[in-house]
C-alpha cells in the first residue's frame, strides 16, 4: 500500500493547520459564512439536515487495518459510534461538531488520511475497482495510476475552481466494477498484444441528465496519461459552462460540442502541454507501483475450507455468495456485507470496523477495501482461513450472505440526513431487504442490483440499477419512481422508467410485483432479471404494475426511451 | 390578488453544533419547534428574517418554514421540516433523542 512521503505528510498537516485557523476565524466573526463555506467544502465538511457531515476520502477504496481502527476511534470519540460508507468509496460521519473537526482531521492525518477535495468544484476522490490487485480477471492493478492521479489532482493550481465537481474512476479489469462509464472520466486498463494502455472514457455521469461515457481515446500509452488527463480537464475548465449549474458538468460540454470537437480541442491542448511532462511523473509512478507490490501469498492446503463447506450449510451459503475468485491459488476475495437485513446500507459501527480491521490484520495481509456498492472487502484471504473469518464475522453481525442479491442495495443517505434530498432512501432499502428476507425469495431471484437515490442527483446510482428507485417530492408527499433494466457494468446502460411513481407505502409492494412477474416469465433460474428484461422488454412489467390501461398506453407510445430525470 | 400569507417560523442550523434551531418569541434560538415564534404577518416575518440572517455568529442558513398554528402550537406542513424537528428515521438520534 502507498505510504505518505514527507511531502504528503507535511502537505496534509499544513492544510489541517490552515483549516483549524479558518474555523477559528469563522467562530470569531472574521470570516462570514459565504467566505467560510467554500473553505469547509474543500475540506469535506458539509452542513446537512440535522448536523455537520464530514466526508473522508478513502483513495481508490484502499485501507490498512490501522486506518480502519482510526476511523472507528473517530466514530466513537467525535460521532455517534458509526460511519457510513458511500458509493464513492468515502466514509461519512453524520454528527461532528464544528469545533471538533480540526481535531478529527489531525487524527486522520496521523494515519495518512484526509478529507481534502471530497467536496467542492474540484477533482474528487479517485475511485477504483474494489477487487484491484486481487481479481482473477484483472489486466493490471489500477491503484498505482489512481494514486498518481490523486497526487496530481490534489491542490492542482489550475483545477481548484472548476465549473463543477469532477469524478475519475479507474478499472484494471474488463469486468469494470468501478462504473467507469458513469464518470466524468473513466479509465480502463486494456491489453493489446503485449502492450498495456488506457482506454479513456469521457462525459459519463448520472444525476439529472444521465449520460453514458464516450470513448475519447482508445489506447493511450501510460506515459501520456497524465498530460492527457490534464488536457481534458483544462479544455473543460475553459469551455465548460459556468452560467448554469445544471449544464456545467463535462457530460454536457461533450454533449453540446460533440465528441469530435472535444477530441480536437484536447489534442491541441495536449500538444501544447505534453513537453512540460518530462518524465518525473513516470519516476513517481514507478515508486508508487513498488508500494502496491502484491503481498507474499502463501501456499497451503485448503482442506479445512472444503471440510467446513461440507459440514456447515451456513458457511457454504456465505461462501457461495460472498466470495470472488482471487488471482492467487488457494486465495479468495471476501466481500463483507454491510447490508444485514433491516440495517442501513453502508453503515458500520465502531466495533464492526475494529472486527474487520482485526481480520484484515490477522488473515488478510492487512488490507481492506470499500466498494462503491457500500460493502467492505478483504481482498486477500487464504481459503484455509475462511472458516475462522466467517465465524468472527458472524459474531459481529457481518456475515450476511447476500452479496449481489436483492437485499444488497445501494442507498444514498436520502432525506434522513441529506439537505439536498427530496425523499428518504434508507427506510425503503430496509423494507425491501426485510420483505424479501421474510418471503425467502432472495436466493430464488438471484442476481439483482437495486439502487436507490433520494433525489435526482443520483448518489445512489439509480439509473444503473437493475431496478432503480428515485425518491421525489410530489406535492409535499414522498413519491418513488421506478426504472428497470439499468446496468453499471462494462456495457453500462441507463434504466427505463416503468411509468407513474408510487407512494412510500406502495413502493415495496411494487418491487415485489416486479419480482413476481420476473419469476413467472423467466426461462429458468439461469436467466437473470436483467437478461429477462432485455428479452421481454417493458410491457409485461408495466402490465403487472399498472394493469391493462397503462400497458395499453405504453404499447401505443412505444416506450423504451431513457428517463430524462 | 397576492397570495395569502400562511404562518411561518424562522429556522436555521446552529453554527457550532450544526443542529436545527428555531427563533422564539424572545428572539433567542430554541432547539424545539413547539417553542418557536409563529409569524403571521408578512412584513413582520420579512423583517425578523433579515435580523435573524444577520446573526451569522450563531446560525447558518436562516429561512422561513411553513407551519400550521392550530392551538397556537407550530407544526410542520412538509415532511422535510418534520424530519428536521425529529431526526433520522433509521436511528434514534438527533432531536428525538434529546431530552427536553
Amino acid at each position: 500500500m502507498y505510504t505518505y512521503t514527507e511531502f504528503d505528510a507535511a502537505f496534509v498537516a499544513e492544510r489541517n493547520r490552515q483549516f483549524r485557523a479558518q474555523v477559528a476565524r469563522r467562530v470569531d466573526g472574521s470570516l462570514t459564512e459565504d467566505e467560510f463555506k467554500p473553505l469547509r467544502l474543500m475540506n469535506g465538511l458539509y452542513l446537512q439536515l440535522h448536523a455537520y457531515m464530514l466526508r473522508v476520502a478513502i483513495p481508490y477504496g484502499t485501507l490498512g487495518s490501522h486506518q480502519m481502527r482510526q476511523l472507528a476511534m473517530i466514530a466513537e470519540r467525535w460521532d455517534k459510534g458509526y460511519g457510513h460508507f458511500t458509493t464513492r468509496q468515502n466514509i461519512q460521519y453524520n454528527w461532528p461538531k464544528l469545533a471538533d473537526v480540526p481535531d478529527i482531521l489531525d487524527a486522520l492525518g496521523e494515519v495518512q488520511m484526509h478529507a481534502i477535495q471530497t467536496s467542492g468544484n474540484t477533482i474528487r476522490n479517485v475511485t477504483a475497482d474494489h477487487f484491484a490487485g486481487a481479481a482473477a480477471d484483472e489486466v493490471a492493478d489500477p491503484r498505482p495510476i489512481a494514486e498518481l492521479i490523486r497526487q496530481w489532482s490534489t491542490d492542482h493550481p489550475e483545477f481548484q475552481a472548476l465549473p463543477r465537481k469532477f469524478k475519475v474512476a479507474v478499472t484494471g479489469s474488463p469486468m469494470d466494477r468501478a462504473v467507469t462509464l458513469a464518470h466524468d472520466i473513466g479509465l480502463r486498463i486494456v491489453r493489446r498484444g503485449d502492450d498495456i494502455g488506457y482506454q479513456v472514457l469521457v462525459g459519463g455521469g448520472l444525476g439529472r441528465t444521465p449520460m453514458i461515457g464516450k470513448v475519447l481515446h482508445d489506447f493511450l500509452p501510460e506515459e501520456d496519461l497524465l498530460p492527457y488527463l490534464e488536457a481534458v480537464v483544462s479544455v473543460w475548465n475553459t469551455i465548460g459552462r459556468r452560467d448554469n449549474k445544471f449544464k456545467s458538468r463535462i457530460k454536457i460540454t461533450v454533449h453540446e460540442h460533440g465528441i469530435e470537437d472535444i477530441k480536437a480541442r484536447v489534442d491541441a491542448r495536449y500538444a501544447l502541454i505534453r513537453p512540460l511532462f518530462t518524465g518525473i511523473d513516470q519516476q513517481m509512478l514507478g515508486a508508487i507501483r513498488a508500494d502496491f507490490a502484491p503481498p507474499a501469498f502463501r501456499i497451503a492446503a485448503i482442506d479445512a475450507y472444503e471440510a467446513a463447506r461440507a459440514a456447515d450449510p451456513v458457511f457454504r451459503a456465505w461462501a457461495d455468495t460472498n466470495l470472488a475468485q482471487h488471482r492467487a491459488p488457494g486465495y479468495a476475495i471476501v466481500s463483507i456485507s454491510l447490508k444485514a437485513h433491516g440495517e442501513t446500507p453502508g453503515d458500520a459501527t465502531a466495533d464492526q470496523m475494529r472486527v474487520m480491521a482485526d481480520l484484515a490484520e490477522r488473515y488478510g495481509h492487512d488490507e481492506l477495501r470499500i466498494s462503491h456498492e457500500q460493502n467492505v472487502i478483504l481482498p486477500h484471504v487464504h481459503k484455509s482461513d475462511l472458516p475462522a473469518v466467517h465465524a468472527a464475522l458472524r459474531k459481529a453481525r457481518l456475515a450476511t450472505a447476500n452479496i449481489g442479491l436483492i437485499s444488497d442495495i445501494i442507498a444514498c443517505p436520502g432525506m434522513d440526513y441529506c439537505a439536498l434530498a427530496t425523499a428518504r432512501s434508507i427506510p425503503i432499502a430496509q423494507e425491501i431487504a426485510t420483505r424479501f428476507d421474510a418471503l425467502k425469495l432472495e436466493h430464488e431471484i438471484g442476481e439483482m442490483k437495486i439502487k436507490i437515490s433520494g433525489c435526482i442527483n443520483a448518489c445512489g446510482h439509480h439509473h444503473v440499477g437493475h431496478i432503480g428507485i428515485l425518491g421525489l417530492d410530489r406535492a409535499g408527499v414522498e413519491s418513488y419512481q421506478i426504472t428497470i433494466g439499468g446496468d453499471g457494468g462494462p456495457d453500462a446502460q441507463l434504466g427505463d422508467r416503468t411509468g407513474p411513481g408510487f407512494g412510500a407505502d406502495d413502493i415495496v409492494p411494487a418491487i415485489e410485483t416486479i419480482m413476481l412477474a420476473y419469476l413467472d416469465l423467466r426461462n429458468g433460474p439461469s436467466e437473470t432479471f436483467l437478461a429477462a428484461y432485455r428479452r421481454v422488454g417493458m410491457d409485461p412489467f408495466k402490465l403487472a404494475l399498472y394493469g391493462d390501461a397503462e400497458a395499453a398506453k405504453a404499447a401505443k407510445r412505444k416506450t423504451g426511451s431513457h428517463v430524462p430525470a | 390578488m397576492p397570495r395569502e400569507f400562511t404562518p411561518k417560523v424562522i429556522t436555521a442550523n446552529a453554527l457550532m453544533q450544526g443542529d436545527v434551531v428555531y427563533l422564539a418569541d424572545n428572539d433567542q434560538w430554541t432547539r424545539h419547534l413547539e417553542d418557536a415564534a409563529i409569524l403571521t404577518d408578512e412584513a413582520d416575518a420579512a423583517l425578523r428574517l433579515l435580523l435573524a440572517q444577520a446573526r451569522s455568529a450563531e446560525v447558518v442558513g436562516v429561512y422561513l418554514a411553513d407551519v400550521t398554528a392550530e392551538g397556537g402550537t407550530p407544526a410542520p406542513t412538509h415532511f422535510r421540516e418534520d424530519f428536521r424537528r425529529t431526526g433520522p428515521s433509521n436511528y434514534f438520534h438527533g432531536k428525538q433523542a434529546e431530552a427536553r
